[in-house]
């Protein structure tokens, strides 16, 4: 297990690496990146695995130049280059899928095989209503109603919590605001860029997600070339923290072995 | 001192507060009737037009979807005013440049009213309070850097005379501006910035443009303006700093016998007690700084939310939110909060709300500008510089 902090275009990225075997990059949702968490292990039992906290988020700085989602594509594609890896599986959770979408788009070759968890990014719905439910603009109680199948368990406590802990978890909520304010959660030239993501990609929710319903799933999925769809009983819009156990397998079935 | 009439032309014809979940964003404009609002109207220009008579000056301000305020276009309503009136200085306290997405048409606009008025404008700016972000979809991250390239760039398209300038900048991009009119005042309008923070205060205090803050009590206030001293004196502005670069906003109410000043008083209490927002709106992310988030997951109140303590006239006295009873009352109250902060030389009064009828308006109105207003002015000179005992 490794963490360390990687320079990149001003950005001071803080880089967990974990596990051997053909590198999986993971890119964590809007809640940000805790190794302590028991998909983590499963995924990187037989992998190399790769988790970088995105700019602003987790302890990864955020320099004033970034202000798009597309502007972390870039960094990440930047890290690839470092690493030396010339091609890798993707996992990208919400916000983080749409990273992982968007790093797709600009070099398809560099993905072999890519998961987009309740990923958002997109718009393909009617203009007069929001794809993704506002979160910034309804009470904390209903947007964990929104995340989670079971919010009594999945909700975090701030009293649990450290300083540290809840500062940084504020200040990811901030970056969200900052990255998806406007478009509200997309970018409208992703959709006419995904074309080009030929690599197989599995598009997965969790049966509850309340978030990335399921006809936005099916429409995003309709707009890469070599998509297919799965759902998790049992989970919202974190399935990978909500069911590890079913998550992971469902995942690792997909990559499958490395040849 | 200066005294300055202010009214946030609230429309008050409201269902109970526990039949909505906010009065500010998200509340129906069904709710609004026009012809009542027509009428709302015609009376605040007539109350603004009565403090004019009296020897105060104007001041107005701009909020968006929200009853508490219904003036989300206010160079508008200052537009009016600017032919309406005819002596008062025009305050606009302010524009909300973090939200506004054209800087140069702000500047136009400010220039136009300092036309119309033939120079009567005092030009206010603010960052905009959160509950604004919903309505502008204005993003709540980096609002202050926003708000100062605003400034910045308004100031330039102001002064600039030469024909076209450019701007590329972070958030505004502009290949060719040469605003048509330029003010009338000269180098520009006296510029405002409303703060609550002492950190912005440090930074208006080193421009040296007036700092006016709302609410903010005897020690938020003393904070707000001892940053501004020091900003002010760090930016090499020398040592004394003039009492009219500061500013304090109250709710005001005067009456000639303590019980009308009572009533008034309750009533002026609709802004406090009024201000139904849930938390998902009054604190959109980004909007305080990290740690005073974590503060309040851990219990603090919000920053901005204090006055909300002072829900009753005593209470709201005593925090120095409110001036509010006989002449002499009044008087010393505002005295009490004048000495404390190290002094100001403009009273921002606000000087009607809810359900504070034409009449106690205006009662409210005179009774300040004849009993309290000439002795404010002689014992608070304009001569005075700020933070001397």
């Amino acid at each position: 297990m490794q963490r360390r902090s990687i320079a990149i275009a001003g950005v001071e990225l803080d880089l967990f690496e974990d596990g051997n075997g053909p590198p999986l990059l993971f890119l964590h949702s809007a809640q940000g990146f805790a190794p302590e968490h028991p998909y983590v292990p499963r995924l990187s039992a037989d992998r190399r695995l790769i988790a970088p906290s995105h700019p602003g988020f987790g302890k990864s700085s955020l320099p004033d130049w970034i202000d798009a989602i597309d502007d972390i594509a870039y960094i990440y594609l930047e890290l690839l280059d470092r690493l030396n890896l010339k091609q890798l599986d993707v996992i990208g959770c919400s916000v983080g899928g749409w990273i992982a979408a968007e790093l797709a788009t600009k070099s398809p070759a560099s993905v072999r095989k890519l998961v987009l968890v309740g990923p958002v990014g997109v718009k393909t719905g009617p203009i007069d209503r929001l794809d993704i439910p506002d979160i910034f603009a309804i009470p904390q109680s209903e947007i964990e109603r929104l995340l989670f199948h079971d919010p009594e368990r999945m909700r975090a406590d701030p009293s649990r919590l450290t300083d540290e802990q809840l500062a940084i978890s504020v200040r990811n909520r901030e970056t969200l605001a900052l990255l998806s304010w406007e478009p509200y959660m997309h970018n409208p030239k992703l959709l006419h860029r995904l074309h080009r993501v030929t690599a197989p990609t599995l598009f997965l929710r969790g049966e509850s997600d309340g978030l990335v319903s399921a006809d936005y799933l099916a429409a995003y999925a309709r707009l890469m070339p070599n998509a297919s769809t799965d759902m998790i009983v049992a989970a919202g819009h974190a399935p990978q923290m909500e069911q590890p156990e079913a998550f992971t397998k469902k995942v690792l079935a997909f990559l499958g072995a490395v040849s | 001192m200066k005294a300055w009439h202010f009214s946030e032309n609230a429309y008050p014809y409201l269902p109970p507060a526990e039949e909505y979940e906010s009065i500010r964003v998200s509340l129906p404009n069904r709710i609004y009737d026009p012809e009542k609002g027509a009428a709302l109207y015609d009376r605040f220009l007539d109350e603004w037009l009565i403090a004019e008579d009296e020897g105060m000056e104007i001041m107005l301000n701009e909020h968006h979807q929200t009853a508490t305020c219904v003036d989300p276009a206010a160079p508008l309503v200052l537009a009016a005013l600017a032919r309406l009136s005819k002596k008062a200085r025009l305050l606009i306290l302010g524009n909300p440049i973090s939200n506004r997405r054209q800087p140069v048409r702000v500047a136009e606009e400010m220039a136009m009213v300092d036309i119309l008025s033939r120079g009567r404008l005092e030009a206010g700016f603010v960052r905009g309070v959160p509950y604004e972000v919903l309505p502008a979809n204005s993003n709540p991250v980096r609002m202050n850097e926003r708000q100062w390239e605003a400034l910045d760039l308004i100031v330039k398209a102001w002064t600039n005379h030469d024909g076209p300038f450019s701007h590329e900048g972070r958030f505004f991009h502009y290949r060719a501006v040469n605003i048509w009119p330029r003010p009338y005042q000269q180098p520009h309008p006296p510029i405002w910035i409303s703060t609550t923070s002492a950190g912005g205060a440090a930074r208006v205090g080193a421009r040296g443009y007036i700092q006016a803050t709302f609410l903010t009590g005897f020690d938020g206030t003393r904070t707000i303006y001892d940053a501004y001293r020091r900003g002010w004196r760090e930016a090499g502005r020398g040592n004394d700093v003039p009492i009219d670069r500061l500013a304090y906003s109250a709710l005001v109410y005067t009456a000639p016998n303590e019980a009308d000043a009572r009533a008034g008083a309750e009533k002026l209490l609709w802004y406090v007690t009024s201000n139904k927002v849930p938390p998902h709106i009054a604190n959109p992310p980004g909007y305080v700084p990290v740690q005073a988030n974590v503060a309040m997951l851990r219990g603090a109140e919000h920053p901005l939310s204090a006055f909300r303590r002072a829900a009753t006239v005593e209470g709201a006295i005593e925090a120095g939110i409110m001036f509010a009873g006989t002449p002499d009352q009044v008087y010393r109250q505002m005295k009490k909060l004048y000495d404390h902060v190290g002094g100001f030389g403009h009273l921002l009064i606000m000087g009607q709300a809810g359900f504070l009828e034409h009449d106690d308006t205006v009662l409210g109105i005179r009774t300040f500008a004849r009993e309290v207003y000439p002795r404010v002015r002689e014992e608070f000179p304009d001569t005075a510089i700020s933070g001397v005992a």
